[in-house]
């Protein structure tokens, strides 16, 4: 991506507090108009990165440029941005309207004006007739809500979440995610999301940052981030992985050639081209990836026999744990339970034999943890 | 059943628990008790129901002129050691200080020092420096009596702070100045009248302070303690005391409440927001 089309653009960011480096070297361009996740396990430094645009922190080194203004000297209250905390933040010792009306002060509008966009906020957040209650008569999700409707009735140009929905019950969550995204459709500002939970990142981002210990390790829209995780980390982070320990054979005209555990030679299309003859490399699938079959497939030239060591029955689908020789890890496989499953039918102890695409393999620099 | 043994009622601590408060208080009853007497002497038996000492009260001049010295030293001496109090206690809960627990004790330690020798301290200071005893030397003795209360009586107000609260002020575009208006202050403004009346009630009792650094101007408990010195005074002072405590009470008792009130509303708020 070029600068010119970066909306926010984070340059060399580093946080440091005392010793620990929070953030350390980062650099991200976030487009207009988009829905981005900063995604990572706790501690990451994905809030910290985040409280950073919002102002909330220094940055020790770097810079962040908001529409091609550099924030360093903008404090919190000058900044385009407006955020949702995690815990909301309501204003305890104000009603719904005036939490709502908050940052209106500063506008100089009349009062009818200013009511006027108070009970706008409230329709759209569907809490119409509200307005006059205190914010501890309120569910977590009409909490959310007030918090949201605060941050929109500024019309930032950037909306900062730090992790809104957590809080949340599940079906209430599945419920806000629809919400937000149809919202951030509608109104169409930049929202800049931070989740640790992988699966409300991919449903709800248009690109993904996963973070760990304070880098970043891969920017990615969702669907190339889990069909083509750069590192292993990003691999396991984003939903499940097989990795089969393998060594480099050498190129074979335009692919390269990997002896891998448990499987033999195969050939893959070199994408690494820093792959040299000897050099350890990780293998990785996906379980959904690989297709179980009850006898020997004829006419593949890849299959593999293993035995089901263990069988879960998830409703929709069915996990299976298949014990390859000379792999030291069970092969994760899950299918879709396209016909109905029979009980008693248990598979577990049965011989099968594993199937896949040829783009489906993955290969990983480094060996397997 | 009647559940464990924890939650039985105690009837021996429910005796001991009266006996204390009926032996903490019996001599102070005395002095309601004896101001409504008939008789210049304090002693039993009582001779008849008079409120005499009240009226007489009423119309002296220098006791007037007295009670309003004290209420203007405690005007201002709670709205100063408050003040410093919130300083304090915004200083301590949202920075990270150096030597903060030292400061702390710091601030405390006039609980525990004898007033005697802050009195005699700040007498002898008050003279080296020329200063003349006045209304002014008093109420800089009782902002040391006062301040510990304050800070003991807000601190509490300040450490229970939601920090997101003020950043969600500032992201929503006010300053420093407008969010400590608009959500600091209104926040923590339970413990701001909780300590005014604690502050002006402990200025309005405070004895030995005001009696090393008082000039000819004096205060209420000092008037009191010159009129023992006549006897037929004594049961005047006694109507007088007996008002001096039906207030006290009244003060404190609205400062607790008002204290206890907000954190009883912030606590069950954030129970809620915990489901």
């Amino acid at each position: 991506m070029t600068n010119s089309d970066a909306f926010i653009s984070i340059r060399d960011v580093g946080k440091s507090f005392g010793h620990f480096r929070a953030i350390d070297n980062v650099s991200i361009d976030i487009r207009h108009g988009e829905f981005f996740s900063l995604l990572g396990a706790s501690g990451c430094g994905k809030t910290t990165l985040l409280r950073m645009l919002a102002g909330l922190e220094s940055v020790t080194t770097g810079e962040i440029f908001i529409n091609n203004q550099a924030m360093s000297d903008v404090p919190p209250h000058h900044r385009p941005v407006n955020m949702v905390f995690q815990n909301y933040a309501i204003f305890p010792h104000l009603n719904v309207a005036k939490n709502i009306g908050y940052g209106l002060r500063k506008l100089k509008l009349t009062r009818a004006k200013q009511d006027e966009m108070v009970d706008e906020m409230l329709d759209l957040m569907q809490l119409t007739g509200y307005g006059n209650r205190r914010a501890n008569q309120l569910s977590g999700g009409q909490r959310q809500r007030i918090a949201l409707a605060r941050a929109l009735i500024l019309k930032p140009k950037v909306l900062l979440l730090d992790e809104p929905l957590g809080a949340l019950d599940k079906q209430l969550r599945e419920q806000m995610q629809i919400e937000l995204r149809r919202l951030q459709r509608s109104i169409g500002i930049t929202f800049v999301f931070v989740t640790h939970d992988q699966e409300e990142a991919l449903t709800l981002s248009d690109r993904i940052a996963v973070m760990s210990s304070g880098k970043v390790l891969q920017v990615d829209t969702p669907a190339a981030l889990y069909e083509g995780p750069q590192t292993r980390d990003v691999a396991s982070f984003i939903g499940n992985m097989n990795f089969l320990e393998a060594r480099v054979i050498g190129p074979v005209h335009g692919h390269v050639r990997l002896d891998v555990q448990g499987i033999g030679m195969l050939e893959v299309p070199a994408q690494g081209a820093g792959l040299a003859e000897g050099d350890a490399v990780c293998v990785a699938i996906r379980p959904e990836k690989l297709t179980l079959h009850e006898i020997a497939p004829t006419g593949s030239d890849a299959a593999v026999q293993g035995t089901v060591e263990l069988t879960s029955y998830l409703g929709e689908r069915s996990h299976f744990h298949v014990r390859v020789p000379g792999c030291e890890t069970a092969i994760a496989v899950s299918s879709q339970n396209n016909r109905i499953q029979h009980a008693g039918t248990s598979t577990e102890g049965r011989p099968v034999w594993m199937t896949w695409e040829k783009d489906a393999l993955i290969v990983l620099e480094g060996k397997v943890l | 059943m009647k559940g464990t043994y924890i939650k039985q009622p105690n009837r021996t601590l429910q005796i001991y628990a009266c006996l204390f408060l009926f032996v903490l208080y019996l001599p102070v009853l005395f002095i309601p008790l004896f101001s409504f007497n008939d008789s210049i002497y304090v002693r039993f038996p009582m001779q008849g129901f008079t409120f005499n000492w009240y009226v007489n009260l009423w119309t002296r001049d220098s006791v007037w002129a007295v009670l309003a010295n004290s209420i203007k030293v405690g005007f201002w001496v709670s709205i100063v050691s408050t003040a410093l109090g919130i300083v304090l206690a915004r200083a301590i809960t949202r920075y990270r200080l150096p030597g903060q627990s030292a400061i702390i004790m710091f601030a405390m330690l006039p609980l525990v020092v004898p007033g005697i020798i802050f009195g005699v301290a700040l007498m002898v200071l008050v003279n080296r420096l020329d200063i003349p005893l006045s209304l002014y030397t008093v109420g800089l003795g009782h902002l040391i009596i006062c301040l510990p209360f304050a800070i003991a009586t807000l601190l509490p107000r300040f450490e229970g702070f939601d920090r997101s609260v003020e950043e969600a002020s500032a992201d929503l575009g006010e300053n420093g100045w407008w969010t400590f208006w608009r959500i600091t202050f209104p926040m923590v403004a339970p413990g701001i009248v909780a300590s005014l009346l604690l502050t002006f009630t402990i200025s309005f009792d405070e004895f030995i302070m005001t009696f090393f650094l008082s000039g000819t101007d004096t205060t209420l408990p000092i008037y009191i303690w010159t009129q023992l010195r006549f006897p037929r005074e004594f049961p005047t002072v006694l109507a007088m005391s007996s008002i001096i405590l039906a207030l006290s009470f009244v003060l404190v008792f609205i400062a607790l409440w008002i204290g206890r009130m907000g954190i009883v509303r912030e606590h069950t708020q954030e129970t809620k927001q915990g489901v």
